[in-house]
């Protein structure tokens, strides 16, 4: 052990929201002058963790210590005074204003204590810019005539007109040119030269690769690897940290033929400019398909585009051989088609809801005469379907927001079961749904199947699109690399296939 | 048991555990927030029968609040439904300005009661149909939307009318103002309000159409994930905002006798005010009529007992301030104790 204690260390941190335990127990620790990178799939917690760090968020439990100190980071600005900054993935810039007067925001350079000096303001942030390589920056222009990088190097500049000594980067290269990320990289390379510690988000491995000296993976809120060598820990290994179970899932058993019949659900030629490549797929009545792929491999853009959300830029989705109007939920859903969202609560539940009207909301019409619901039908319909999926509480008139993460997408799935879809959409099913109620919700999905639904599942945990389809489609960068049978694959050579052209 | 009769100490400590589930029980049952208004509601009454007991609780004078409460609280019905599904209506008071000065106009008055009841539906609805094309499908900002309309509605009915007031001469519209037409002592524009009041009430929470309303309003991505059609239904909305003010230009014609291009004015802020009052959400997917209607009581019952009193409208638009932060206030709190 080093006798000098890290710049940060964070220990046991839990952070829950209603329905969810976002962080359990999560550690971090970082030394001055590193790059810490932090590794991990949607939903696994990063954003809650740097939200913590920022004192955005308060932790339930746990400690953070700096310089062996323990702290607590009441709000943003306790952690700016201490020196942390953290630039968002959404850059929180204010669009109207001008650069120097966004870099200097809320510690403006004042005479008199209130009158704004708008030279040394300009000056420093002129000095700034140049420092980050960007001095063709004009300080007086506005934010929102700035491209997405150079809006970057404003909110990087912001970040070191405090006195920084920790700066978060959340996911810093997703809106850059790769000409611009060598210009991150080097920026990074001075901060740690000069002490800075710098906790890097990324999803491109390789980024890491370059510029990380440790990792920490975090999944379904829990610290999986601390500290790992972040030049030589294989590829595969990495992955298999950020998608792998921590525990072993018993999946239903499959069916040993793939299911007779025509196919409900055709996709010919799908495609969506800049999303994905032109896709073909079809899924028959009892058949699961699995899409998997890791973050930006255009999983849930596919599965947008099939259900209408999106309009694709070419192609057809048919069902029982008709096509479908493109761009049309509604043509979607009449025709037989449920989806299942990957954020059920932004885009599937009413939360102020009961689960009875969040179950029943699409299919209204078949309790109602005249726009006139039957309450008494509605209520008994809904109590079935959340029965036939093991719902709980197994009483549907409690609001829809107090069920955990598993049981509101059964509700979800109600909806669709009462609805009687001929085709079920599945986007991360098992998402912010705890651990012990998978199982559960594999075993549904695979009845629904058996029952004669097609289901067409997009998940980036690669086992579990192992363990519960029966064909698999991998996707890489939008496009399908490789077609099989799932007991025909393992997860190394899926893992390999979503990752190569990545050292493995 | 065998255990002496326990001391009256004991028994004290015991009650209040006692007590908050039988309460809660209650209140779960009929609605914190109804009862808190119809509280409010009887304390004002209480008031208002200690301060003028001669004049507040005459007869004359309830019917002349909740006459004048009608017109304005037709409206508010229309605008809880645009504000549960996440919009905002700025224009009532302008349409039912325009629709008011259009059904009064001498060419309108030849066709007689039906022509003018006919022509101020018709002039809401059409009105209702513009923001609700702009918004719905024109993809613009309810706020904006409403805001114009506001505008050019106020200006067409100063056209019209060329700023002259335009009196009544049907018999049989101004008849329906007249004692002579209450049924048991109920004004017919109360008994107006009271059907549009227990529709819409139905409408909201019995039909596929309220249940779209609320979910637009609540989640509208997940309304339309869910195979709702979000827009059509954000064009009825509005067109029924627009209906509404329709019937409440009429009454309005009924009550006063004419038309004139100031009718209406500030009505959209009462009846924003008495939604929010009543507990509806600014931001949509949460509110009742019930308590709407009880919000719209509230502000004219207080503005009945001020004037009594002999308090001039300035203390009255203070105080109404004053209520729409204290409601406020208090929803939140019982929001986060729940």
């Amino acid at each position: 052990m080093a006798p000098e204690p890290p710049l940060l260390s964070m220990s046991g941190i839990t952070k829950s929201f209603p329905g969810v335990r976002a962080l359990d127990g999560v550690d971090l620790d970082v030394q001055a002058g590193e790059v810490h990178c932090l590794l991990g799939q949607n939903g696994a917690g990063k954003s809650t963790l740097i939200k913590v760090l920022a004192g955005a968020h308060q932790p339930d439990t746990g400690s953070i210590r700096w310089h062996g100190e323990e702290v607590t980071l009441r709000s943003p600005i306790a952690a700016m005074r201490l020196g942390i900054a953290t630039i968002y993935q959404e850059l929180d810039l204010v669009e109207h204003l001008s650069v120097a007067e966004n870099v200097h925001l809320g510690h403006e350079p004042t005479a008199a204590g209130f009158i704004v000096r708008g030279k040394t303001a300009s000056a420093s942030t002129a000095a700034l810019l140049k420092r980050l390589g960007h001095a063709e920056i004009d300080p007086a222009r506005l934010v929102g005539d700035l491209s997405a990088a150079q809006q970057q190097i404003v909110s990087m500049a912001r970040a070191l007109s405090h006195d920084v000594r920790l700066i978060v980067m959340d996911e810093p290269s997703a809106a850059l040119d790769p000409d611009e990320v060598d210009n991150l990289f080097r920026i990074v390379g001075d901060l740690t030269a000069a002490g800075v510690a710098v906790v890097y988000i990324s999803h491109r491995l390789e980024e890491i690769r370059r510029i990380g000296d440790r990792v920490t993976v975090l999944k379904d809120g829990r610290a999986v690897a601390h500290g790992l060598p972040a030049k030589s820990t294989p590829t595969r290994e990495v992955v298999a940290l950020m998608t792998g179970r921590n525990v072993e899932y018993v999946f239903p058993d499959r069916p040993l033929s793939p299911p007779p019949g025509e196919p409900v659900l055709t996709v010919r030629g799908l495609s969506r400019q800049g999303e994905f490549e032109p896709l073909d797929l079809e899924v028959r009545p009892g058949e699961i398909v699995g899409l998997a792929g890791l973050v930006g491999s255009g999983r849930s853009e596919i599965l947008e585009t099939v259900y209408g959300a999106r309009k694709p830029t070419a192609g057809q989705v048919l069902v029982d051989g008709r096509a479908l109007r493109p761009g049309s939920v509604r043509a979607a859903v009449r025709a037989g088609l449920g989806l299942a969202p990957e954020e059920r609560k932004a885009q599937a539940l009413l939360m102020l809801e009961s689960v009875t009207r969040n179950v029943s909301v699409s299919s209204m019409s078949r309790f109602s005469r005249g726009g006139w619901i039957d309450r008494g039908a509605e209520l008994g319909a809904a109590r079935a379907a959340t029965r036939e999926l093991s719902l709980r509480p197994d009483n549907p008139s409690v609001p829809v927001r107090t069920l955990s993460g598993g049981n509101q997408q059964k509700a979800v799935l109600a909806r669709w079961l009462l609805r009687g879809c001929k085709v079920l959409l599945l986007d991360e099913p098992t998402r912010g749904v705890d651990v012990g109620a998978r199982a559960e919700l594999y075993a549904v999905i695979r009845r629904l199947a058996d029952e004669g639904l097609a289901v067409l599942l997009v998940s980036s945990e690669v086992p579990e699109v192992l363990g519960l389809a029966d064909r698999v489609l991998v996707l890489r960068e939008g496009r399908v690399v490789h077609t099989a049978p799932a007991r025909e694959l393992d997860e190394h050579r899926v893992l390999d296939l979503v990752m190569e052209g990545s050292p493995a | 048991m065998t255990q002496p009769v326990s001391p009256p100490r004991d028994s004290t400590a015991k009650v209040p555990e006692a007590r908050p589930p039988a309460w809660r029980g209650l209140a779960a049952r009929a609605d914190v927030r109804t009862l808190s208004l119809l509280g409010v509601l009887a304390a004002l009454i209480v008031v208002g029968g200690i301060t003028k007991p001669d004049e507040f609780l005459d007869t004359r004078n309830l019917q002349l609040v909740l006459t004048q409460a009608s017109v304005v609280g037709v409206v508010t019905v229309g605008m809880t439904f645009v504000i549960v599904s996440g919009g905002i209506d700025l224009s009532v008071g302008a349409i039912v300005a325009l629709a008011s000065v259009w059904a009064t106009t001498v060419a309108t008055q030849e066709y007689g009661f039906a022509g003018i009841l006919f022509t101020a539906i018709v002039v809401g609805v059409g009105c209702g149909l513009v923001n609700g094309v702009l918004i719905a499908y024109g993809s613009m900002v309810p706020f904006i939307a409403t805001l114009a309309m506001l505008a050019s509605a106020r200006g067409l009915a100063l056209q019209i009318t060329d700023g002259k007031t335009q009196i009544v001469t049907v018999p049989s519209v101004l008849d329906l103002g007249e004692r002579d037409a209450y049924v048991l002592g109920v004004p017919p524009l109360v008994m107006v309000f009271a059907v549009v009041t227990v529709i819409g009430w139905l409408v909201l929470n019995r039909t596929t159409f309220g249940r779209r309303t609320v979910a637009v309003g609540g989640n509208p991505e997940a309304a339309r994930l869910a195979g709702i059609d979000v827009r059509r239904q954000r064009l009825y909305l509005y067109l029924l905002s627009g209906l509404c003010c329709g019937i409440a230009a009429f009454l309005l014609i009924v009550l006063s006798g004419s038309g004139q291009n100031t009718n209406g004015n500030l009505y959209e802020l009462d009846a924003i005010a008495a939604a929010i009052i009543g507990g509806t959400l600014l931001t949509g997917g949460r509110g009742t009529i019930t308590g709407s209607v009880l919000g719209v009581l509230i502000f004219f019952t207080i503005t009945n007992i001020f004037a009594l009193n002999n308090l001039q409208s300035d203390v009255q638009q203070i105080a109404k301030g004053a209520i729409i932060v204290a409601a406020v206030l208090v929803q939140r709190r019982t929001a986060s104790t729940t």
